[in-house]
C-alpha cells in the first residue's frame, strides 16, 4: 500500500501566531487515520491546508506520491480529496440528487441534466456502502444522520479516494454513530483513505487504524490504534495526566426548587415543540436531560429563561421557588437567582469583540458592586476578574485588552463558567452543553466545578448531547423525546448504573430515539 | 463596520484573527488616496490640469479665511448628521433618514424662533429653539424605531419613506401656512434666538457663515464617545449591536435600545438645525439642507461609526464639498460627488480585501 497523503515539514503562520509547526505525517492508503487534539491544537488548520482552503507558509504536500500546491479546494477535489465539514454544506431546498450533483452536473450550462444516469450512479454508491437513501427527497426533510449520508455520497459521486471528516459524530445519536462507523470500515475495505478529525477518544480507539496526536500546533506522535489506550492519548493531547472521570459523591437533595407541570410550547409557525413536559428539580441535585437535538431542548430553555420568541404559545405551569416564571423577562428571572450557560457560546454566551474583562461581567453588569456613576468601577471589576481568572485558570495575556475571540474555546467557556457559577444568590444553574468544543483539560475543571456547585446546594439542570457527560454528572436522568420526558431514571437507578457506563449509555440511547 | 465583516468560517479551531488595530487607519487612508488618484484621472479626462484644480481647491479652502469658514460651517452640520447615522449603526440599524430628521428639526427651529416672545433672553431663546429642533428630529427618528420594533418594518425603508414625508410636510406647511407673502421662506427668527458667528467673537473667518454651533457639534461627538465607550448604557448598546442573541441572554432589552438609538439619532440630526437656522439663515426655506443628511452616511461609514473619527471624516467631506464648489467653473462639481461615493466604496472593499489577505 502506498502513502495517500504525505506532509513534509508543513508550517502555517497567521501573522506571528503559528497554527501548525513543522508537521510531517504520512497517511497510508486504505486506512482510517484519526487526527486528535484539543481545540486550538491546529487540526482544522492542517485539514484546511490539505483541502486547499489555506496555503502553508512552508513545507511540502504530496498526494499519492505527487507533490501538490493547491490554491483552492477545487484543485484538491480534482486530485481526489473530499471533505465532510462539521457543519454540512447542503442546500435544504434541493433534493438529495440535486445536492449530490451540484458542481458536477456532467453537462453543459444550458443542456439538460442527465438525471437518470446521475440517479443510477447515486443508487449504486448507496448500495455499495449501505447508505440507503431516497435520491428524490428534499434534504430539509432528512434527519442529521441522513444528511451526513448525502455528504458521503457526494464524495463518492466525485470519486474521492481520500475522505476527510471533521468531527463527524458530534451531531449523531449512538445508533447513527455505529452505522457511520460501519460505513467507514466498508469504505476503507474498498481502498478509500479516511482522515478522521475528532476529539472523542473512545471513537478513535473503536474505528481508527492509526492515530496522530496534535498539541499546540505540533504533531506529538503517531501510533497504532490497536496498541493505544485512552489515558495515554489523553496525556499526549493535554501534556499531563488527566482525570477522565470526575469524582461524584452521593447527593442529598433538598426542597423542590424548579417545578414544570404540563409545559406545552407551540412555535409561531405552529410546530409543537414541547408537549405536556413535567419535571421537578430539587436543590443539591443534577437533573440531566438526554436527547437528540431538536426534541425540545432549546424550547425548554426558552421557557425557563423567559426567552421564548414573540408569537409562540406557552401552556402549563413553570415555577421557581413557588413563583411563576411564565411572562417574566430574562432580567427578572436572572434576579430570582437563575444562572445559565447558553448552548451556543459564540452566539449567546459572549461578545467576541469585547475584551475578556468585559465578558467576565457580561449579563452581570447590572450588579451594583461593579458600578460607579453611570459607568463601571474599573478597580472593582479588575479585582473580581483577577480572582476569577486565577480560580478558573483562564489563560489570557491581558484581560483588559485582549478580545475574548483570541482565546481558545476552552478558555472562552471558562470565562462563561466563572461568570455564571459565581452569580450572587444563585439557586438554579442551567447548563446547556457546558463542555461543547472544550478541551479535555478544561472539561476536567468544569466538571469539578459543577459537582462543587451541587454540593453547595445549587439546583442544576444539565442538557448535554454527550451521554458520557450525563452519566458522569447526573443525579437523575430524564430522556427527552419529541417534547416530553419519555423516561426518567431515578436517583438510585443512576447511582447503580453509573458503574457500567457503556450499558447505561446504550439504555439511555434506546429511550431517546 | 467591523461587526458585519466577520469571516464566514467560524470554527472553534480557527486561530485568532489579527488585531484590527493596525488596519484601522491604514485602510481608510489608502481608500482616500486611491479615490483621489482616480479623481485625478477624471479631472484629466475632463480636459483640465489636476494639479491646477487641486491647488485652487486648497487655496480656496484652507488657503483663505473665508473658505475655511465655509468649510467649518459645513463641518458643523456634517458632524451631527454623521452622528445621526453612526449611533443607530452601533445597533446595526441603518438610518438613511438623517435628511428628513434634519428637515423637521430645521422647520421646527425656524417656527419656534419666529413665535417666541421678543423679550426672551438669548440663552432661553436659543435653548427653546434647539430643544424644539431636537424634539422634532427625535420624533421623526423614533417613528422609524417604533415601526421597526412594533411592526418589523425595515428601518432603511422606513427612514427613506419618512424622508419623503418630511419633505412633503415641510413643503406644505411652508407654502400654505408659514411662507412670508411673495417669498419662499418663513418669517425670520427673533434676534435673541440667533447664534453668534465665530467672526463676531474672534474676528476669524470673516463674512463666512461659520458660527458657534460648531461647539455643539464637537461636544456632541465627544459626549457620544464617552457614552458609548465609558458607560453601562454604551456597554449594553454595543453588545446588543454586536451580538443580539447574546444580549438577550444577558437580559438586555434590545427593542428599547433600538428606540433610544433611533430617537437619539434623529434628535442629533435635528440639532444640525442650530447651525443652519439659528447660526446662519435665520429663517427656513425649501431645499436648504441640500442633502447633507445623506453625506452623513458617508461620514459615518468612513469613520467606522466612531464619534471622534467622525470629526475627521466630516472635515474631509466638508473640504471636498466646498472645494468642489469653488472650482465649479473648471470642473463640474459632479466629479466631487463621484470622489465622495468612490471613497466609501473603496473603504468597504479595502476592508474586505484586508480580511481576506489576513485569513489566507
Amino acid at each position: 500500500m502506498g502513502v495517500a497523503i504525505r506532509l513534509n515539514g508543513v508550517t502555517k503562520k497567521f501573522g506571528t501566531f503559528a497554527a501548525n509547526i513543522n508537521i510531517s505525517l504520512a497517511v497510508e492508503e486504505g486506512t482510517i487515520h484519526a487526527l486528535v487534539g484539543e481545540n486550538g491544537a491546529g487540526k482544522s488548520t492542517l485539514t484546511n491546508i490539505i483541502y486547499g482552503m489555506l496555503r502553508p507558509t512552508s513545507g511540502e504536500i504530496a498526494i499519492k506520491g505527487n507533490a501538490v500546491r493547491f490554491s483552492s479546494p477545487r484543485e484538491a477535489i480534482d486530485a481526489g480529496i473530499g471533505m465532510v465539514h462539521q457543519h454540512f454544506m447542503l442546500i435544504p431546498e434541493l433534493t438529495v440528487a440535486e445536492n449530490i450533483m451540484l458542481g458536477n452536473e456532467e453537462c453543459r450550462l444550458f443542456s439538460r441534466i442527465p438525471l437518470k444516469r446521475i440517479r443510477a450512479q447515486i443508487e449504486k454508491d448507496a448500495e455499495a456502502f449501505g447508505l440507503g437513501i431516497n435520491p428524490d427527497e428534499k434534504v430539509a426533510q432528512l434527519s442529521v444522520g441522513r444528511q451526513q449520508r448525502v455528504e458521503i455520497l457526494k464524495l463518492l459521486f466525485r470519486n474521492a479516494s481520500i475522505m476527510i471528516f471533521d468531527e463527524p459524530t458530534a451531531v449523531l445519536t449512538p445508533l447513527e454513530t455505529e452505522q457511520f462507523f460501519t460505513t467507514l470500515r466498508s469504505m476503507r475495505d474498498k481502498g478509500k483513505t479516511i482522515l478522521l478529525i475528532t476529539h472523542k477518544l473512545d471513537e478513535v480507539l473503536a474505528v481508527a487504524d492509526t492515530v496522530s496526536v496534535m498539541r499546540k500546533g505540533e504533531l506529538i506522535g503517531t501510533l497504532k490504534a490497536a496498541s493505544a489506550t485512552k489515558p495515554e492519548l489523553a496525556r499526549m493531547m493535554v501534556g499531563r495526566s488527566v482525570l477522565l472521570k470526575v469524582d461524584n459523591p452521593p447527593s442529598q437533595p433538598g426542597k423542590t426548587l424548579l417545578s414544570l407541570r404540563n409545559i406545552g410550547f407551540i412555535t409561531p409557525k405552529g410546530e409543537t415543540m414541547l408537549d405536556h413536559l413535567s419535571l421537578d428539580l430539587s436543590a443539591g441535585e443534577i437533573y440531566a436531560i438526554a436527547g437528540v437535538e431538536g426534541n425540545g431542548q432549546r424550547e425548554l430553555l426558552q421557557v425557563i429563561r423567559g426567552l421564548a420568541p414573540a408569537g409562540s404559545t406557552l401552556s402549563g405551569e413553570a415555577t421557581l421557588g413557588g413563583c411563576s416564571l411564565i411572562g417574566k423577562t430574562p432580567r427578572e428571572i436572572t434576579r430570582m437567582g437563575v444562572s445559565h450557560i447558553p448552548e451556543n457560546r459564540l452566539r449567546e454566551g459572549i461578545i467576541l469583540d469585547y475584551p475578556v474583562s468585559s465578558n467576565l461581567i457580561f449579563g452581570r453588569h447590572q450588579e451594583r458592586s461593579f458600578h460607579k456613576g453611570a459607568g463601571f468601577d474599573d478597580a472593582a471589576i479588575k479585582s473580581h476578574n483577577r480572582m476569577m481568572i486565577k480560580e478558573y485558570d483562564i489563560r489570557c495575556s491581558s484581560p483588559e485588552l485582549q478580545p475574548i475571540s483570541a482565546l481558545s474555546g476552552g478558555n472562552q467557556q471558562k470565562v462563561v463558567v466563572a461568570r455564571e457559577f459565581n452569580r450572587p444568590g444563585i439557586s438554579l444553574l442551567i447548563l446547556a452543553h457546558p463542555t461543547r468544543g472544550v478541551d479535555i483539560g478544561a472539561i476536567e475543571m468544569i466538571h469539578k466545578k459543577i459537582i462543587d456547585a451541587r454540593l453547595q446546594g445549587v439546583a442544576i439542570l444539565l442538557l448535554s448531547s454527550e451521554l458520557e457527560e450525563i452519566v458522569a454528572l447526573a443525579t437523575r436522568v430524564g430522556c427527552l423525546f419529541k417534547g416530553s420526558i419519555r423516561h426518567e431514571f431515578s436517583r438510585d437507578e443512576v447511582a447503580l448504573k453509573r458503574a457500567n457506563e457503556h450499558e447505561f449509555i446504550k439504555e439511555i440511547g434506546l429511550h431517546i430515539t | 463596520m467591523s461587526s458585519s465583516k466577520r469571516s464566514a468560517f467560524i470554527s472553534p479551531d480557527t486561530p485568532p484573527i489579527m488585531t484590527k488595530k493596525t488596519g484601522q487607519l491604514v485602510t481608510p487612508a489608502l481608500a482616500i488616496l486611491s479615490a483621489l488618484l482616480i479623481s485625478t484621472l477624471f479631472i484629466s479626462l475632463s480636459g483640465q490640469d489636476p494639479a491646477m484644480i487641486f491647488s485652487k481647491m486648497v487655496h480656496s479652502t484652507i488657503g483663505s479665511s473665508y473658505g475655511t469658514g465655509q468649510v467649518v460651517f459645513r463641518l458643523t452640520t456634517l458632524i451631527l448628521s454623521g452622528l445621526a447615522v453612526a449611533i443607530p449603526y452601533k445597533l446595526r440599524l441603518f438610518n438613511i433618514g438623517a435628511e428628513g430628521q434634519l428637515l423637521m428639526g430645521a422647520f421646527a427651529a425656524a417656527i419656534t424662533g419666529s413665535l417666541i416672545p421678543e423679550t426672551l433672553s438669548p440663552a432661553l431663546a436659543i435653548a427653546l429653539c434647539i430643544l424644539s429642533a431636537m424634539a422634532a428630529g427625535g420624533c421623526w427618528g423614533l417613528l422609524a424605531g417604533v415601526l421597526k420594533v412594533q411592526f418589523g418594518v425595515n428601518e432603511v425603508i422606513a427612514t427613506i419613506m419618512l424622508n419623503f414625508i418630511a419633505q412633503g410636510i415641510t413643503g406644505y406647511l411652508l407654502t400654505w401656512h408659514f411662507a412670508l407673502p411673495s417669498t419662499v421662506h418663513t418669517a425670520p427668527i427673533r434676534s435673541a434666538a440667533g447664534i453668534p458667528s465665530i467672526e463676531s467673537l474672534t474676528g476669524w473667518f470673516a463674512n463666512s457663515p461659520a458660527n458657534l454651533s460648531l461647539l455643539f457639534s464637537i461636544a456632541a461627538a465627544l459626549l457620544f464617545q464617552i457614552i458609548l465607550f465609558r458607560t453601562r448604557f454604551g456597554y449594553e448598546m454595543r453588545a446588543a449591536g454586536l451580538q443580539p442573541e447574546a444580549a438577550r441572554h444577558a437580559g438586555i432589552n434590545a427593542g428599547m435600545h433600538t428606540l433610544i438609538a433611533m430617537g437619539t439619532g434623529g434628535a442629533v440630526a435635528g440639532l444640525g438645525a442650530a447651525n443652519i437656522i439659528l447660526g446662519y439663515k435665520h429663517y427656513y426655506e425649501s431645499g436648504m439642507t441640500g442633502g447633507i443628511g445623506f453625506t452623513g452616511i458617508a461620514v459615518a461609514l468612513l469613520a467606522g461609526a466612531n464619534p471622534v473619527w467622525i470629526i475627521c471624516t466630516a472635515l474631509f467631506f466638508s473640504s471636498l464639498e466646498y472645494g468642489g464648489l469653488t472650482v465649479n467653473a473648471w470642473v463640474p462639481k459632479d466629479i466631487f460627488m463621484i470622489i465622495e461615493a468612490m471613497t466609501i466604496l473603496l473603504v468597504i472593499s479595502f476592508s474586505a480585501l484586508e480580511k481576506q489577505f489576513l485569513n489566507r
